[in-house]
């Protein structure tokens, strides 16, 4: 067989490039807010400690700051004071500087490890907002100062931040041949330390973090269909629990962690057309309920916070829309109707919002949908966009999309108005943020 | 409603075959049937080319077998690999377009004679859309096909379906060019 050239020329692109993928994502914020709070952060001192240990601290902590969007803390090299105590700190000389917060802090060296003192000030009315002391080993310094990062998020913009998390990631890498490598990864939200968890020559599908954070359900093609898998993060084990005849994807897991909503098309024999629909499975018992039954395409479930709704997508419309269905059971209730497809909703944390993706003229891109007054807002410009998954604190939603023929991860606001992007080489595929995680350990 | 009509196509096939085989002046049972234009109920062996109306979607495998007139499936049964093995689809469309319908009789005459043969219809997508509806779209692709086939008394044992949604696209472009190539079903004999 013949590779058409531009596809060599995409296969040996991808072969220089994948390399870089070991290594941290870099992640371009391509649209800010204006009036972004201006913070003034000073390298942690060290107290008996390595001094690196505190530059180390204070970067992460900057680089996650300014990462949301709402931060525009001062670049260190204008930094015109290096205080660590709250005593040493003059409030005139960061108003001048038009700072509105400034964190301070140091690193001691204790028996134990290391302890963590931070310090953040309201630099307009000259008084301290919060104090903190952090035990910490050099092995949890990201989780620090992720932690760091949070507690200065929310002290300041009134919600909790979602540093401290996690994103799943589905790559797809080309060999010659026609042979495919398909891979699920396990990244820090700032892109570090990307760790491959499983590495199949056949499709990965559809990956969604457990509530504890602890396990991924996914799909993975195996015999000529998706079969479902959970797979403990931690230990690497892995079992197969729904694999019927046809296909079995789109896992959703409860709010309680013990059942998955998931997507299965039961066929009765090899050529048989079985129909989709939604299904719930009990993961103790391992019992399997059918939550829709319609000759329509029924897919995607998701869970309402609170864990009495699945909204899901069906086409029995002519086109794929979002319906929701009391787990009590009780009627289907079409939710959107703008656009001429709405696919792949999932809630806001706060059960407020859905984030989907709106098809309109050919467009597909990443919208949010207000349940209460049924208002659709898309968040987009681009035009092949997929899989959209929030932030556990309802911030960002992280998406697939197509930039200059790559498939590539990107980040909007719920607001839209901050954008990033994930500039990867090669094919990213089906981002799944996670809950927040307790520790990154 | 568009879901609807497409069902309602795939019962046009058994029209046309009857039409093809005994009586031609069945066009009143394709009233209300969006592709059931008066050509389209010419029988298939007077057409010289049967992929004369595929627009743009110009099939690229390299059999020639398509170009066979129909006039006698002896000769299209003895073996599927001068076959034309893909059939296209429009945009978000499952429906068998009536340009490629004669290759999917061809091998349909060749699984009648041949019912040890099986085949795997492989359904496709292109990148639009997610991947999990893509994969319920291409199964119905491959179901289309995998219904005409039975309509003319293929056995149910001899055809698998398999949908690879967006999976696995033969063009990788971003735009109509590789898009079209990509919503596709592939006959696939072990």
């Amino acid at each position: 067989m013949t590779i058409p050239l531009f596809r060599r020329v995409v296969i040996i692109v991808m072969m220089l490039g994948w390399p870089a993928a070991q290594a941290a994502l870099t992640i371009e914020i391509t649209e800010g807010i204006e009036g972004a709070l201006p913070i003034a952060i000073v390298p942690f001192a060290s107290d008996g400690a390595d001094a690196l240990l505190g530059t180390d601290l204070t970067t992460i902590v900057w680089k996650d700051l300014e990462r949301s969007g709402r931060f525009k803390p001062l670049p260190q090299t204008d930094l015109i004071a290096r205080p660590s105590e709250p005593g040493k700190v003059n409030f005139h000389d960061w108003r001048l500087l038009g700072m509105d917060n400034l964190l301070i802090g140091s690193v001691k060296a204790t028996p134990q490890g290391y302890e963590v003192r931070f310090y953040l000030f309201d630099v307009i009315k000259g008084q301290q907002i919060k104090a903190f002391s952090l035990p910490m080993q050099v092995s949890t310094l990201r989780a620090t100062a992720h932690k760091i990062s949070d507690m200065v998020y929310e002290a300041l913009i009134g919600e909790p931040g979602a540093f401290l998390t996690r994103v799943a990631y589905v790559t797809v890498q080309h060999r010659t041949g026609g042979a495919s490598v398909h891979t699920l990864w396990i990244a820090d939200a700032d892109g570090y330390g990307p760790r491959d968890i499983l590495n199949s020559p056949t499709e990965i599908m559809s990956p969604a973090w457990s509530p504890d954070g602890s396990k991924l359900a996914y799909a993975r093609f195996e015999n000529d269909h998706f079969v479902l898998y959970v797979q403990d993060i931690a230990t690497g084990t892995r079992e197969v629990v729904a694999k019927a005849l046809g296909h079995n994807g789109a896992p959703a897991w409860s709010p309680d962690g013990t059942r998955l909503a998931l997507t299965m098309q039961q066929k009765r024999h090899p050529g048989d057309a079985g129909n989709f629909d939604i299904y719930i499975l009990d993961l103790g018992s391992k019992v399997f309920t059918r939550f829709t039954d319609h000759w329509a395409v029924e897919t995607h479930p998701a869970w309402s916070p609170d864990g009495r709704y699945l909204i899901f997508t069906s086409d029995r419309s002519g086109r794929p829309q979002i319906y929701r269905k009391a787990l009590a059971g009780g009627k289907e209730e079409r939710l959107t109707f703008e656009g001429a497809e709405n696919d792949r909703a999932s809630f806001s944390p706060n059960g407020k919002i859905l984030a989907m993706i709106h098809a309109n003229s050919g467009e597909y891109r990443v919208a949010v949908f207000e349940l209460e007054t049924g208002q659709l807002r898309v968040l987009t410009d681009s035009s092949l966009d997929e899989s959209p998954s929030f932030a556990p604190n309802g911030s960002m939603i992280i998406y697939a999309t197509t930039f200059k023929n790559a498939k590539i991860l990107a980040a909007v606001s719920v607001d839209g108005r901050v954008k990033q992007r994930i500039p990867e080489t090669g094919r990213v595929l089906d981002p799944a943020w996670s809950p927040l995680l307790p520790t990154l350990q | 409603m568009r879901a609807l009509k497409s069902f309602a196509l795939l019962a046009l096939p058994v029209v046309l075959v009857l039409g093809c085989s005994s009586t031609p002046e069945q066009p009143a049972a394709l009233k209300g049937a969006d592709i059931a234009k008066p050509k389209t109920e010419t029988p298939a062996s007077t057409k010289p080319d049967s992929n004369a109306g595929a627009g743009s979607a110009t099939p690229i495998d390299t059999s020639k077998g398509g170009a066979k007139t129909d006039t006698g499936s002896t000769d299209r049964s003895a073996s599927p690999a001068n076959l034309k093995n893909t059939v296209y689809f429009d945009f978000d469309h499952f429906d068998i377009k009536p340009e490629f319908r004669e290759a999917i009789l061809a091998h349909a005459a060749y699984l009648s004679k041949n019912p040890s043969a099986t085949v795997k219809i492989e359904g496709h997508c292109d990148e639009r859309g997610t991947r999990e509806y893509n994969i319920a779209l291409g199964d119905r692709r491959a179901t289309a096909v995998r219904q005409l086939l039975k309509l003319q008394g293929v056995a149910d044992k001899q055809i698998a379906t398999i949908s690879f949604g967006e999976e696995r696209p033969v063009a990788l472009g971003h735009d109509e060019d590789s898009w079209w190539q990509n919503r596709r079903a592939v006959f696939a004999y072990r």
